[in-house]
């Protein structure tokens, strides 16, 4: 487990608790009383820790290497994942993962961003930062599931789109502005789930959805807090105080009307509870993609649509 | 709502509101080759160098000079958004940014508009104000754009819009990034209409800009030597250590990668509006 810097006293009570099973697994003790001393302290602690989290804080929770992923919740939540890959133009971008899968009976199409949990798989996803084609394979499933009349899920993580030459030759702009587009006119649901990062214009290509949903400790945000900090700060150092300014936790952008729901965690976290984090998600899209069954395709793109327009708008309804 | 801010005439002679980017003296120095140029020389060319072709950076409203017929055009009221929705604030809060663009432009925010005739053609204009707060798109440009495609759809006018913008306005968050999607949805309706929608990229547009409306022309133009492209190049650069190549994501290199459909001289731009809308919309003359 990769502690966060505010998780000292966690760690501590967590390193404890392993020297005394090690002890007593070696010396045969009873420690059952000492444990579970322990184990209520941990408890205390994680909820000091977690009960409220800063904006920075949750940066560094939302980007946790333990955070289930995208590939994660494709095992956990949807049965036989059909895997399809490439944009038929130029690659495979395994920054973003999709394919059909059956979920609560029926069949649906998944699409996320994958960053990958270790160096290799980390390389081989691009930190999950997608380049043109991975987009265009967005593009290309979600129109294969307009074709089967099938919804389509959506789960968001990663840090932006890749900036990078061959992003550029190949027309990163474009691509991002064509996925957001067919997403907003998609005639199936589109229920998207914020699960870690939301990066700016990748995040947005894949969030167009009928109901966009963010996990309690998730960020969603035009540009990542070291970004913001180096431009208007001239220092990357301020971070944090960037974070604060931002507004982009779920709870801000539940106020600010842009996102639909939140998902809540586990307290201390989905890192540390993945499994439970992963059935709240479930939970959520189950009740979210019920809410759909019986709209028509136009009323589905209407939704969408209009719900985007009157984002921002002064006096839209509240 | 009250769609009429004020008609506008081409101004003749020596006007007041020179280009922003231009040094208000006789003399102006060529960013492209460092010759000296008399003012009122490029104002007559254009904004372009006699010498070496550059173009400069033009204020939107002598873009719309150049673009309607006669030079005449009525500017739209555009709606009013909610000023600094986050309460944000850096080493300097972004209210007074506000301020300070709005007094240096005369300017409510980024972005002007006008309909008008071009070749005989109902179209509406949508010009970035590249020197307020480097055309950065929030909720006030969002609002203008949708703005400008309603107009559009009640006119059955084509949409001409002009981007210079360095992409998304952080001091709005979320809220800024959100206008890419709105933007998308506004322009779609056009499409559905049938009413031709046409991008002329100018320099410099990148960022969400980019990654938005400014990327879904049925027609793309872009003006000659324009930065374009969506990652920064240093941005880029940090990425891969490397130079990058003198051309890239200028004009001439979009277009040799399939990303825009011509590199049009600003002198030749409003002949090609001509052509195009006469082929697009035939029927909808006069």
């Amino acid at each position: 487990m990769h502690y966060l810097d505010f998780e000292s006293a966690i760690q501590e009570i967590d390193r404890k608790i392993d020297d005394l099973k090690s002890k007593a697994s070696l010396d045969g003790g009873d420690v059952a009383d000492e444990l579970e001393r322990l184990n209520r302290k941990l408890g205390h602690h994680i909820r000091l820790a977690y009960h409220r989290l800063t904006p920075w804080q949750k940066a560094l929770v939302a980007r946790h290497e333990g955070r289930p992923h995208t590939s994660d919740y494709i095992k956990a939540l949807f049965a036989d994942f059909l895997p399809l890959r490439g944009d038929r133009a130029y690659a495979e971008d395994r920054a973003v993962i999709g394919g059909f899968a059956r979920f609560g009976g029926r069949t649906l199409m998944v699409i996320g961003h994958e960053k990958g949990h270790d160096t290799e798989t980390r390389l081989a996803h691009n930190f999950g930062m997608a380049k043109p084609e991975g987009y265009r394979k967005a593009v290309r499933l979600m129109k294969l599931a307009e074709q089967y009349r099938v919804p389509v899920v959506t789960l968001v993580d990663t840090s932006g789109a890749f900036p990078g030459m061959e992003g550029e030759e190949r027309g990163q702009g474009y691509a991002i502005a064509a996925c957001t587009d067919a997403c907003l006119n998609l005639r199936v649901p589109v229920v998207s789930v914020i699960i870690g990062e939301g990066g700016s214009g990748g995040a947005i290509a894949l969030a167009a959805g009928n109901r966009v949903l963010m996990l309690e400790h998730s960020i969603y945000s035009v540009i990542s807090p070291e970004g913001c900090a180096s431009i208007l700060w001239k220092d990357g150092k301020f971070a944090s105080k960037a974070a604060e300014a931002l507004c982009f936790t779920a709870q801000d952008l539940l106020k600010l009307r842009v996102i639909d729901d939140i998902i809540p965690e586990p307290v201390g976290g989905a890192h540390r509870f993945a499994a439970e984090a992963m059935e709240a998600v479930r939970a959520a899209l189950q009740k979210h993609l019920a809410d759909w069954d019986k709209a028509t395709p136009d009323a589905l793109v209407h939704q969408r649509q209009e719900k985007f327009l009157d984002m921002t708008r002064l006096g839209a309804a509240e | 709502m009250n769609w009429i801010k004020s008609i506008r005439r081409r101004p003749v002679a020596h006007n007041k509101d020179k280009a922003k980017d231009i040094p208000d003296n006789i003399w102006d120095t060529c960013p492209g080759c460092s010759g000296m140029l008399y003012h009122a020389e490029v104002e007559k060319s254009h904004f372009i160098c006699p010498h070496c072709g550059h173009h400069f950076r033009l204020a939107p409203l002598k873009r719309l000079d150049m673009l309607f017929d006669d030079g005449q055009y009525t500017l739209i009221q555009l709606p009013k958004t909610a000023d600094d929705p986050l309460a944000f604030h850096d080493l300097k809060k972004y209210a007074d940014r506000l301020k300070e663009a709005r007094k240096k432009t005369k300017n409510q925010d980024a972005f002007i508009a006008a309909h008008g005739k071009i070749g005989g053609h109902s179209v509406v204009v949508g010009a970035f104000d590249f020197s307020f707060m480097g055309g950065s798109m929030g909720c006030a440009v969002g609002e203008a754009i949708v703005t400008a495609v309603q107009l559009a759809l009640l006119q059955e006018a084509a949409l001409i819009l002009v981007p210079a913008s360095g992409g998304a306005r952080m001091q709005e968050g979320i809220l800024s990034l959100m206008q890419m999607a709105r933007t998308s949805v506004a322009v779609d309706k056009l499409k559905k209409r049938r009413l031709p929608y046409i991008v002329v990229l100018t320099d410099p547009t990148t960022g969400g800009v980019t990654a938005s409306f400014a990327m879904l022309g049925d027609l793309t133009l872009a003006e000659p030597g324009a930065t374009i492209g969506f990652a920064g190049s240093r941005v880029i650069e940090q990425t891969i250590r490397e130079k990058l190549p003198p051309n890239f994501q200028k004009s001439d290199y979009l277009l040799e990668h399939g990303m825009i459909d011509a590199v049009v001289p600003r002198s030749e731009l409003r002949g090609t509006l001509i052509q195009a809308l006469g082929l697009l919309m035939p029927s909808r003359k006069g």
